[in-house]
């Protein structure tokens, strides 16, 4: 491996992390903003222009506090936990391609941090990974409310990861009928949604081959699932930030922003997966050849981040809309709809797809 | 599809809200220190002691305001006026007086309680201090002067708006003389040399009038 080619892959890492860091801290803020548009409300509009440094100054803010450190903690698990909430929260984006691949000085470079060819099962043994987090945080806080709060978030995250591992599930089988054999890598699946489904009929020429179109019941399985899995309204009761506070309840200073930074990396990160998945990730018009080599090479990670944003603005458009759900309720929806839905889901789609690449049964 | 056509309902509530609020039709809160909202006649705010137009204390120190006062938060002590330079017309005067603002709830009673009208409350409500010991107002920041000027605890407080203590509430004139509620076109108290708009209370013709100008 030559210098250069080293040079790129830091580069390249470095670039999704600081992609990660900007979008993170502004999509804090967007909430914020957001939020407060459907509450007539004006927002954060102090710090900066349009109030776009208020995550700065409350990260400086959060920094500058003291990090208390209750009597009776188990004191190695209590500092570790904040970091095993973050770091797999950073490692899940670093699967995801969030541009098309440059050229620099003659070695290709794909804008993602790492591409594995088990990407999706990496994804999803780093959100289990996180779970852990969730529950060492409130066994090592060596007090009752975080206790239940971590137990509360952990059967929460546990059950919507089965929904959400069904959803994608059917993804990958149906991307397996889109190519050469089967893939787990993020890019190929991106790859394989380029294009339009013009061969199923010339009627939908116009209509980008993403999977969402035969997927769409996996989507909005996938959607639901990635919600809950996130902790976000309304499925936050599990932290349930204004009354009970959940599993966190012992931090504070920079701790705490480490929980509340895995938070929105999460809804972003997942947001991105589930763009990667079902909305054809960076595909779009590139224009190529129409306006400059420059812009037609960013804007792949342009529609990227359209397709991501539009999806996190639907978590925050959820949050301002729906009620918070019972605990019985949230397991009802888990348990008895999504993961039947989507097992359902999954069997269907998978005879139909082999019934359209093998023939009937009987053939 | 009951449950999912509920949930669009209700995306399309905050969807519409949002965009309202966006083009600024429909914002409920104001940008607060550089946008002060006006504020209804009848405002509670800090109290203030009032003077007869001679110059006059109108505290005659009955101790009827601590009296009441459902969070305890008055301190009154009256003491004999001098016969030959009285402080109020009555026979003692409140020569000790302290309101506890952190405990108040600004709920007016000590005003209602008052019979010489003497405690009033003005608009002014920006009152935070950096030390409890500031909170306790006594009778130097309380008692206006004798023109009628009411003195403010941090002059050079950058939110300190003066003329906010010149607007006395409305309570007086929503009191009936004799409690009854017939008390329209009457002027009250115009010879108090204190702060505020004395004409009287329109009546509710007039009122409903103005309302609905201003509705329309
Ligand atoms: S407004 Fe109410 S609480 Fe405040 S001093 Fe008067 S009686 Fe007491
Ligand atoms: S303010 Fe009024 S009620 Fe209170 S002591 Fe003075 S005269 Fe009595």
């Amino acid at each position: 491996m030559s210098w250069a080619e080293i040079g790129l892959v830091v580069l390249r890492v470095v670039l999704t992390f600081g992609l990660l860091l900007v979008v993170t801290v502004i999509n804090v803020w967007a909430e914020r903003k957001i939020l407060a548009d459907m509450q007539n409300r004006i927002g954060p509009d102090r710090a900066g222009p349009w109030g776009i440094l208020q995550t700065v100054a409350d990260g400086l803010k959060l920094f500058f506090k003291e990090s208390v450190t209750p009597r009776r903690v188990e004191l190695g698990m209590f500092l570790l936990a904040p970091f095993l909430a973050v770091v797999p929260a950073f490692l899940i984006f670093m699967m995801v391609p969030w541009g098309r691949p440059v050229v620099i000085g003659g070695n290709e470079m794909p804008l993602q941090g790492a591409d594995l060819n088990i990407g999706l099962l990496f994804i999803l043994a780093m959100s289990s990974l996180a779970v852990y987090a969730v529950i060492l945080a409130g066994w090592s806080s060596g007090s009752k409310y975080p206790l239940l709060g971590g137990v509360r978030a952990t059967a929460q995250a546990i059950s919507y990861e089965a929904a959400m591992g069904l959803s994608m599930v059917a993804v990958v089988v149906f991307t397996a009928t889109q190519g050469e054999g089967g893939t787990l890598s993020l890019s190929e699946i991106v790859t394989r949604q380029s294009g339009n489904w013009g061969d199923i009929s010339p009627l939908f020429a116009w209509v980008p081959r993403w999977n969402v179109f035969p997927q769409i019941a996996a989507f909005v399985i996938f959607l639901i699932a990635i919600v809950a899995e996130t902790n976000r309204a309304p499925f936050d009761l599990v932290e349930a930030e204004q009354e009970i506070v959940g599993f966190h309840a012992e931090y504070s200073g920079m701790r705490f922003a480490m929980f509340f930074l895995a938070e929105y990396v999460n809804i972003f990160s997942m947001s991105a997966i589930a763009a990667t998945l079902f909305l054809g990730g960076w595909n779009g018009p590139t224009f190529e050849g129409v306006v400059p080599g420059l812009v037609s090479a960013l804007l792949p990670t342009v529609w990227f981040l359209a397709k991501t944003y539009a999806i996190v603005f639907v978590f925050f458009w959820v949050r301002a809309t729906l009620p918070r759900l019972r605990y019985d309720q949230l397991m009802t929806l888990g348990w008895k709809r999504l993961i039947p839905a989507a097992v359902v889901w999954l069997v269907v789609s998978s005879v139909v797809m082999g019934w359209r690449q093998f023939g009937p049964p009987w053939s | 599809m009951g449950v999912f056509g509920e949930f669009l309902k209700g995306l399309k509530v905050t969807g519409g809200v949002m965009l309202r609020t966006i083009s600024g039709r429909e914002l409920v809160t104001t940008r607060y220190p550089q946008e002060m909202r006006e504020k209804p006649q009848r405002f509670h705010g800090r109290h203030v002691l009032n003077r007869y137009p001679d110059g006059m204390e109108k505290c005659i120190g009955c101790q009827l305001c601590a009296g009441v006062c459902p969070a305890d938060c008055i301190y009154v002590r009256g003491k004999d006026n001098d016969p030959d330079n009285p402080v109020s017309p009555g026979e003692r005067y409140g020569y000790v007086y302290e309101v506890n603002m952190l405990r108040c709830i600004f709920c007016g009673l000590c005003v209602e309680a008052c019979p010489t009208e003497a405690i009033t409350m003005t608009h002014l409500f920006e009152m935070s201090t950096t030390n409890r010991q500031d909170a306790i107002y006594t009778r130097e920041t309380l008692l206006m002067d004798e023109r009628g000027r009411v003195p403010h605890v941090f002059p050079n407080d950058p939110l300190a708006d003066l003329s906010e203590l010149d607007a006395a509430d409305g309570w007086l004139k929503a009191t009936a003389p004799a409690g009854v509620a017939a008390y329209e076109g009457f002027v009250m108290w115009r010879e108090t040399p204190g702060p505020g708009d004395w004409s009287p209370e329109p009546s509710q013709e007039e009122r409903d009038r103005r309302s609905e100008t201003e509705d329309g």
